[in-house]
């Protein structure tokens, strides 16, 4: 920071009055750009952090505005032993962490193994279509991905089970099957965000140095040996920090999917915390209760985003931010 | 990579392009697949349930779903002024906050980013967001599309790494010329950052168009429903007239698959005919936010 003198003006006083002042004055227009802004966090992220206080007190949903939020008797961890006694307790833990686990084992691969591929092929032209295509999935919304799987996958019209229907086998209810349904889950996501992830790998790829696959081809290595040992090798840093992002995340309820793809069928295989927080809290106005759920996520997705944190740390990457 | 193939390399590239292709159609079948069924008479329907272009055209879904009276036409001019306005005011709150978070000299930097980085990690959930954006009166009022998703803190980081990246020199010069703080934002950062503008943009943009839970949560009026909640119910229940029409009762009522199906494709032809021309901006902006260092 050699030329700070001129953009930094120095702040100094004589006194510390005079020094803050000055910081507010000497940087006015920038404390102005930030305003809106920062007014819109302390609003819109704050206050409901403010406002997760009613999961310690028994809110009804009365009228009064904030007064009645404030004006609720306190009842301390109530609704959070009545979650952990419930049987709803484990059914959301296990789909939450199951679902991740399924995530992780088989929707994080894929964009990889996507990368590698669109990385071999060799006319230009061809590799630019299937990028574009591939991306497309990723802008479009889960209602209306919803709608594609609806269509693919009804069980009297649906373009799959009409294939299974003309061998002769009985239509498949994917969507209301509970052992369809987590399949369903994790194949619609890969679909859905398959090249859209595969961007990071690509670019990772394209800064490996051309010498290296020369030098082994020369030495007689096929294209899987050097997949192995050059491409993999080269990409093992960011596919590990992508990974510790992902478990970071596994929280992170995918409620979109699972909310416009599931039905009280399927509750059993598909419900998470999220889906859980909106139908008790939103349909039924459990508000006090839902939130004291809700926390119960919010709180081990901050744990798990700060321990990951400090592995990426860990392997010398820099933290996400 | 020079030199002939060897014969292993061929046959490897021959079957990775198999591969792809297949990929390909497994992406765009369906689409194509909803497309043609929208306008494919229900008769033919039957009878060649797997077949994309039909024999002859039936565009009464569309008539239906665009003619007066009709409630898609409604929820299509919310999410149209909602992505206009919301991306709108997205992109001037976002550039004017990411711009002094990514000025070293700016001495509430730092605790401004931790604020701002911490609500990536925590927040309050829903049922506390909820309650305070129905005690806001935002509850039946358009500007719960806006306000709630005013800044994003992901594209936030993603622009400041953006003005990061433009050189202090630039600003000095201008400085010493006497320009301030907000002229060199203006008539300079602005200017030189159109393309990230673009791909932050792209992604507010998309974020409005595809939005749906904020109309089932605080919209009682289905005259105010955005676009994708309006195809959302239209998806979920069996009749489609009590959703599609707002007051005028249509003498006609196509088969609730053809509105459906209809519904579906101008839900999403707009983005996917933007997209493919913004794609070198979205991998750009994708790369700077995903992974720093």
């Amino acid at each position: 920071m050699k030329s700070n003198k001129v953009i930094n003006r120095p702040a100094l006083g004589r006194s510390p009055g005079q020094r803050l002042l000055r910081l507010i004055v000497d940087y006015r227009y920038l404390h102005l750009m930030v305003l809106p802004g920062v007014l819109f966090f302390l609003v819109f992220k704050y206050v409901p952090m403010y406002g997760i206080i009613i999961a310690f007190k028994n809110y009804k949903g009365a009228a009064g505005g904030f007064q009645a939020i404030m004006n609720a008797p306190w009842i301390g961890l109530k609704q959070f032993q009545i979650f952990f006694k419930s049987l709803y307790c484990e059914r959301v833990f296990t789909n939450t962490i199951y679902l991740s686990f399924l995530r992780i084992i088989f929707s994080f691969p894929a964009p990889i193994l996507l990368a590698l591929m669109i990385n071999e092929i060799r006319k230009s032209w061809f590799k630019r279509t299937v990028q574009t295509i591939t991306y497309m999935p990723y802008f479009l919304s889960w209602v209306v991905v919803a709608g594609l799987l609806n269509t693919m996958l009804s069980p009297d019209n649906g373009a799959i089970n009409l294939l299974i229907k003309s061998t002769g086998a009985d239509p498949v209810y994917f969507l209301t099957s509970t052992s369809w349904f987590r399949p369903i889950l994790v194949i619609s996501e890969i679909w859905k965000n398959i090249g859209y992830g595969s961007i990071v790998y690509l670019a990772a790829i394209t800064s490996i140095d051309q010498e290296q696959y020369e030098a082994a081809r020369v030495d007689g290595a096929n294209k899987f040996q050097q997949i192995i040992h050059i491409t993999l090798p080269a990409l093992s840093e960011i596919i590990a920090i992508m990974l510790i992002l992902k478990i970071g995340r596994m929280f992170d309820d995918n409620f979109d999917q699972i909310y416009n793809l599931y039905s009280p069928s399927v509750y059993e295989v598909s419900d998470v915390f999220e889906t859980y927080v909106y139908r008790n809290g939103i349909q039924q106005s459990k508000f006090s209760y839902s939130a004291a759920v809700g926390l119960v996520k919010s709180v081990l997705a901050l744990a798990m985003i700060v321990f990951s944190n400090l592995a990426s740390k860990k392997l010398g990457a820099q933290g996400l931010f | 990579m020079n030199g002939a193939l060897t014969r292993g390399e061929k046959i490897f590239l021959v079957i990775n392009n198999i591969i792809m292709v297949f990929i390909c159609v497994l992406m765009i079948y369906p689409v194509l697949f909803v497309v043609g069924r929208s306008v494919t008479p229900e008769i033919e329907r039957a009878l060649h349930p797997l077949r994309l272009i039909p024999a002859y055209f039936d565009w009464s879904g569309y008539e239906f779903i665009l003619a007066s009276g009709s409630n898609i036409v409604n929820s299509y001019m919310t999410t149209i002024m909602r992505t206009l306005i919301g991306t709108t005011l997205n992109i001037i709150v976002t550039t004017l906050l990411a711009y002094p978070l990514s000025k070293q000299y700016y001495p509430l930097r730092k605790p401004l980013t931790a604020m701002i980085v911490f609500t990536m990690w925590f927040s309050g959930g829903l049922i506390p967001s909820f309650l305070l954006n129905k005690n806001l009166g935002l509850l039946n009022n358009f500007w719960v599309y806006i306000l709630p998703s005013l800044v994003n803190a992901f594209n936030l980081i993603v622009m400041r790494n953006f003005f990061a990246q433009i050189p202090d020199s630039l600003e000095e010069s201008a400085k010493l010329d006497g320009a301030n703080d907000l002229r060199v934002f203006f008539s300079i950062y602005l200017p030189l950052s159109t393309a990230s503008i673009a791909t932050i943009t792209l992604f507010y943009a998309v974020y409005h168009w595809n939005s749906w839970f904020d109309s089932m949560l605080y919209m009682n009026n289905k005259k105010m429903w955005t676009m994708q909640y309006t195809l959302r119910q239209l998806i979920d229940s069996a009749t489609v007239s009590d959703i599609t029409t707002v007051d005028a009762s249509m003498d006609f009522i196509p088969p609730a698959e053809t509105v459906r199906m209809a519904t579906i494709v101008i839900a999403t032809v707009p983005i996917l005919c933007v997209y493919p021309f913004l794609q070198k901006y979205f991998v750009k902006g994708m790369l700077v936010g995903s992974v720093k260092g």
